[in-house]
């Protein structure tokens, strides 16, 4: 019984383990997907998905240039990023729930993780001291103070439904209750899609693919960085892309993620969030290609609003889900 | 209950013919005989009423009882005298270019239309209706409001209706309250809940207290908003300044007697089902603080006829303030001081119209010397003010010193804010007429020709009720009065 | 009530519910005059399959009626009629420059909570599967109260002025299944009525202020100043 138990234990370690990796590894994969999609959404020649693989593994055989005067804050920064949104990964849910890395599993833990790269991402673009770290720091972090808040009333909003802010207890609570047309789950999908927007660093917020110095917001913070540290980001970024696909897919559509640990459904869990994961970022190459950039100075309304729907879904929960 | 077909098609035959016929020179006639019939269907029912009691129309459509019945009277009585006063005058508008035929048609259909939404709200058995009337008597009042089409009216006209139409729009919140009390009161049947005999009779006292206390806030709030209670009467001193002058003798004689109308009777229905005096206490601190503060008002006016507009407002107070106290006395001194203050204001307003033709404008420090120029015009406004200011002979001392009887007794220290009020109101009144009457008459003022009947007329009875109240009044008041404040008088 | 232990149709209509609130919040923050009047329409819509639903869900075929008046009404006519005035005062690219949106949207949130508390003893005594959006419904008139008061053009005031009907209109679908259907025509009629007299008062605004503006609208206030009144209420001699 008790070796019984203890091999259950380590069969749920090696799972969250291997979670983990595919997490991390399935990535740029992700990335890849979204730029091919959109290339043929823009009539250009598309990149195979394989494309983002080559970029990092090209990247980490550089040679790296540091600036003269680059302290070991700019030095420890990637690592500390990769780390952090690392971690975020490990604590989301992705084939199966409840592993035993649900116990650090928190919305609240996974806003700390994003938080925490970005103010090291922010430090080490001011640590150069070139006009753009500065102005790249300033933008990110006047993006992050407002979408933070939103994030955060998303995350209140699903926990007074799921009456927990953890993620993998949450997920199996929605599961349990079956079809249930929630307002406040509504709200909360475009809220969460907006921040993910605005926080990944897409259109209409942010643009990845530009290097032009008006419009940059996270390039320009990264603009110094080379060789195996700018792998290292950029990986970074393309994992916390995906970590905001799948907390989606998990809070609101979580139909087909593994409970048990036997062959079976984990094979379906993984064949459905690669599945629901694609059809997301259909829709974001969809969305990014309609949509143009928009000045800065808009996007404290891009992500008012995010705040308002998330606030929205919380009164709508409160009014009229639970009732009196 | 025939009658009451009549009275009701009358307004709504002749505002449909004036809509076609009403830049014609006869059309001030046909406006005047409407009226006529009105009144006299009106006069007809009312004795029907009188001697057989309270009526039901078949199809529970429209309930005539004492309270009502003497309101339509009252209205259909002014709607006339009004509209005697309203040919020459409109005639003079027009000679001096001001309306276009167009507008007189509109102008003419519109007075019609809008005394058919007021006799219809008073008659109506259905409180949804009611509501429906009494928006409609915006809706027929505003663009006539505007009727000048000068920037300020238009300003004014604008101001009324958003202001009454957002607080109307809670007064229907207040009624889909009260039928949703009615709806889910415990133990009775549905439907038909809507309609005053099922509400007031049957469902008596049976309401659920936390609705119908929040249902009468709304209410309070919405149809205050048309009696012009304070801190929501910005519309009316801009409505009654801008409009042409008929209008604004019928808009503060009747309209705001009706929309108080409404108001008791959702007071009386709250009554019953609310073992408390929420109501009551509610209508005399708006009641109380319009009639302070529109005395206090009435002293920075420069416009003849806003001044007359805040006196309204003060005797709406008042009224409101007499219905809040509750109790045979108190209803009884607000029904009669209902009757007084819409003959003797109507028949200022006729006057200031007048007066304010004869010096050419609305502006107190222009108009001068009135008795010199036409001593009839400037003896109606003098008479008309000591009368509504509540002078001895005058039927209004009567109500008031009724009202203030009521008050000593239930509420002793309210005597006082009371007692302010006439003081400042008095004041502020002839502070302002004193000059206007007398004194002399700027060089080239020249007299009009005036049609003083209707404020005769109006003056005479208030006078009259001063001096003696008949007995049939007296009974038909004591009727009203029981049914008000479930108790008899004495 | 909890949301679970209702049917699926139950549940629609709370979801559409929630949309009609949002969009009364889109027309609070809404600068631009023809996406306004198109939220308004979309109102509109979500109000008629709201009471649709209800009348499906409670078996009340007089409901049907209802929605399809505020189809014609709400949807169809009065959008019509303001944009057709939008284009002919030419205004329909127009924006308004809303101070505080933000502010302006917290208190929107504030109303819904205010609502939530008067709704309380109402939500009691009900025992409709509808009782959760009576606060809802009173959150709607409320806002379009708030953009009467907050907003400054005459388009704006009319389309909150229309925004509370709907309010009121959806708290009597929800909270008692409508009213009598005679009081419902008649209010309908008061509201055709109202947006046609609206729609009058624009050209007499436009002719007599350049502009619908409606903060020109202060010539009439108390002052104690010698001249209360321009010289336009004065008549000119013969």
């Amino acid at each position: 019984m008790n070796s019984l138990a203890m091999s259950s234990l380590s069969i749920a370690w090696a799972l969250a383990a291997a979670q983990t990796l595919i997490f991390i590894a399935a990535a740029p994969l992700l990335a890849g997907w979204v730029k091919r999609l959109k290339c043929h959404l823009q009539n250009r020649a598309a990149p195979t998905v394989w494309q983002p693989y080559r970029d990092l593994a090209k990247l980490m055989r550089k040679d790296m240039v540091l600036a003269e005067n680059a302290s070991w804050l700019f030095r420890a920064t990637p690592y500390i990023v990769f780390g952090a949104t690392g971690l975020a990964a490990a604590a989301v849910p992705l084939i199966v729930v409840h592993l035993p890395t649900a116990a650090i599993a928190d919305l609240i833990v996974l806003v700390g993780f994003f938080a925490l790269a970005r103010f090291f991402t922010a430090l080490a673009a001011l640590d150069i001291g070139t006009a753009f770290g500065g102005m790249g720091a300033s933008r990110e972090m006047t993006v992050a103070a407002l979408a933070e808040p939103a994030m955060l009333m998303v995350v209140f909003t699903l926990s007074m439904t799921a009456g927990t802010t953890n993620l993998s207890t949450a997920t199996e609570t929605v599961l349990q209750a079956g079809v249930v047309l929630r307002p406040s789950f509504l709200f909360a999908l475009f809220a969460l899609a907006m921040v993910a927007v605005a926080e990944c660093g897409r259109i209409p917020v942010d643009n990845p693919a530009t290097h032009l110095e008006l419009t940059m917001l996270h390039e320009a913070m990264i603009l110094e960085y080379g060789g195996r540290h700018l792998a290292l980001i950029e990986w970074a970024s393309q994992i916390k892309l995906m970590i905001y696909a799948v907390l989606i897919v998990d809070f609101f559509f979580p139909w087909g993620i593994a409970r048990d640990f036997d062959a079976v459904s984990l094979a379906v869990g993984v064949g459905a969030v690669t599945a629901k994961v694609m059809l997301l970022a259909m829709l974001l190459a969809a969305w990014e290609s309609v949509l143009a950039k928009m000045r800065l100075f808009r996007a404290p309304q891009f992500l008012g609003f995010a705040f308002l729907l998330a606030l929205l879904g919380m009164l709508t929960s409160i009014v009229l889900e639970t009732g009196s | 209950m025939m009658m009451l077909e009549i009275t009701l098609l009358a307004p709504l035959v002749g505002g449909l013919l004036l809509a076609f016929t009403g830049h014609r020179a006869l059309a001030g006639w046909l406006n005047v005989a409407t009226g006529a019939v009105t009144f006299a269907a009106s006069l007809a029912l009312a004795l029907d009423v009188f001697d057989h009691g309270a009526r039901l129309s078949a199809g529970r459509m429209f309930y005539i009882d004492a309270f009502n019945v003497y309101l339509v009277t009252l209205t259909a009585f002014v709607g006339m005298t009004t509209s005697i006063f309203s040919r020459p005058y409109m005639r003079h508008e027009v000679e001096r270019g001001r309306v276009t035929d167009r507008r007189m048609r509109l102008y003419h259909s519109m007075y019609q239309g809008f005394l058919f939404s007021m006799l219809l709200a008073l008659s109506t058995n259905n409180l949804g209706i009611m509501w429906v009337a009494m928006e409609s008597a915006t809706l027929t009042t505003v663009l006539l409001v505007s009727l000048y089409r000068t920037p300020s009216s238009i300003e004014a006209a604008w101001k009324y209706f958003v202001l009454c139409g957002v607080g109307i729009a809670q007064a229907l919140f207040g009624t889909v309250l009260i039928y949703f009390a009615a709806e889910n009161r415990p133990g009775g049947e549905r439907g038909d809940t809507l309609l005053w005999t099922v509400l007031h009779d049957t469902t008596a006292g049976g309401l659920d207290p936390a609705v119908v206390s929040l249902a009468f806030v709304f209410l309070l709030v919405g149809y205050g908003t048309k009696v012009g209670l304070v801190p929501l009467h910005n519309w009316l001193p801009d409505a009654h300044s801008e409009g042409p002058t008929p209008m604004s003798a019928v808009l503060s004689g009747l309209l705001l007697n009706v929309a108080l109308y409404a108001l008791v009777r959702f007071k009386m229905l709250v009554d019953a089902s609310l073992h408390m005096e929420l109501a009551g206490h509610l209508m005399m601190g708006f009641g109380l603080l319009s009639f302070v503060v529109a005395g206090l008002f009435l002293h920075r006016q420069h416009d003849i006829k806003r001044m007359y507009s805040y006196s309204s407002i003060e005797h709406m107070g008042l009224m409101t303030f007499a219905f809040g106290i509750g109790g045979p006395l108190a209803t009884f001194g607000a029904l009669l001081h209902m009757t007084m203050n819409s003959l003797t204001k109507s028949a200022i307003f006729v006057t200031v119209g007048y007066a304010s033709q004869i010096a050419g404008t609305q502006r107190i420090d222009r108009i001068r010397g009135l008795i010199r120029t036409q001593p009839s015009v400037g003896w109606g406004l003098l008479i008309g003010t000591v009368a509504i200011a509540g002078f001895p002979p005058f039927g209004v001392f009567i109500s008031e010193f009724l009202l203030l009887m009521a008050t000593m007794k239930s509420w002793p220290w309210l005597t006082i804010p009371l007692l302010f009020g006439f003081g400042v109101a008095f004041a502020g009144l002839f502070r302002h007429l004193q000059p206007m009457v007398f004194g002399e008459p700027p060089a080239g003022q020249k007299p009009i020709q005036a049609n003083m009947l209707p404020v005769a007329i109006h003056l005479a009875l208030v006078l009259w009720l001063g001096l003696s109240l008949p007995t049939f009044l007296s009974g038909w008041f004591e009727q009203a009065t029981l049914l008000i404040s479930g108790a008899a008088l004495r | 009530m909890e949301l679970t232990s209702l049917g699926l149709y139950s549940q629609a209509i709370i979801v559409f519910a929630a949309l009609v609130l949002f969009t009364s919040f889109v027309m609070l923050a809404q600068p631009r005059i023809q996406p306004l009047i198109y939220t308004f329409a979309w109102q509109g819509l979500l109000l008629a399959v709201v009471t649709a639903l209800v009348a499906l869900v409670s078996n009340h075929p007089h409901l049907y009626i209802s929605a399809a008046l505020t189809l014609v009404l709400k949807v169809g006519l009065i959008p019509w009629l303001l944009y057709r005035l939008s284009i002919r005062l030419n205004m329909n690219y127009e924006t308004e420059s809303i101070t505080h949106p933000s502010m302006l949207l917290l208190g929107g949130a504030g109303l819904v909570v205010f609502s939530y508390f008067i709704a309380v003893p109402i939500v009691h005594l009900s025992g409709l599967a509808t009782r959760n959006t009576i606060a809802v419904s009173i959150a709607v008139e409320l806002l379009g109260m708030l953009i009467m008061i907050a907003r400054k053009t005459a388009m704006a005031q009319v389309i909150g002025f229309m925004s509370m009907e709907n309010g009121l209109f959806f708290a009597a679908v929800v909270s008692t299944y409508g009213m009598p259907l005679i009081v419902e025509l008649g209010v309908a009629f008061d509201v055709m009525v109202a947006s046609i007299v609206f729609g009058v008062f624009f050209f007499h605004l436009r002719d007599s202020f350049d502009s619908l503006d409606v903060s020109h609208l202060n010539g009439l206030s108390e002052t104690d100043e010698a001249m209360p009144l321009p010289e336009a209420a004065e008549v000119e001699q013969p």
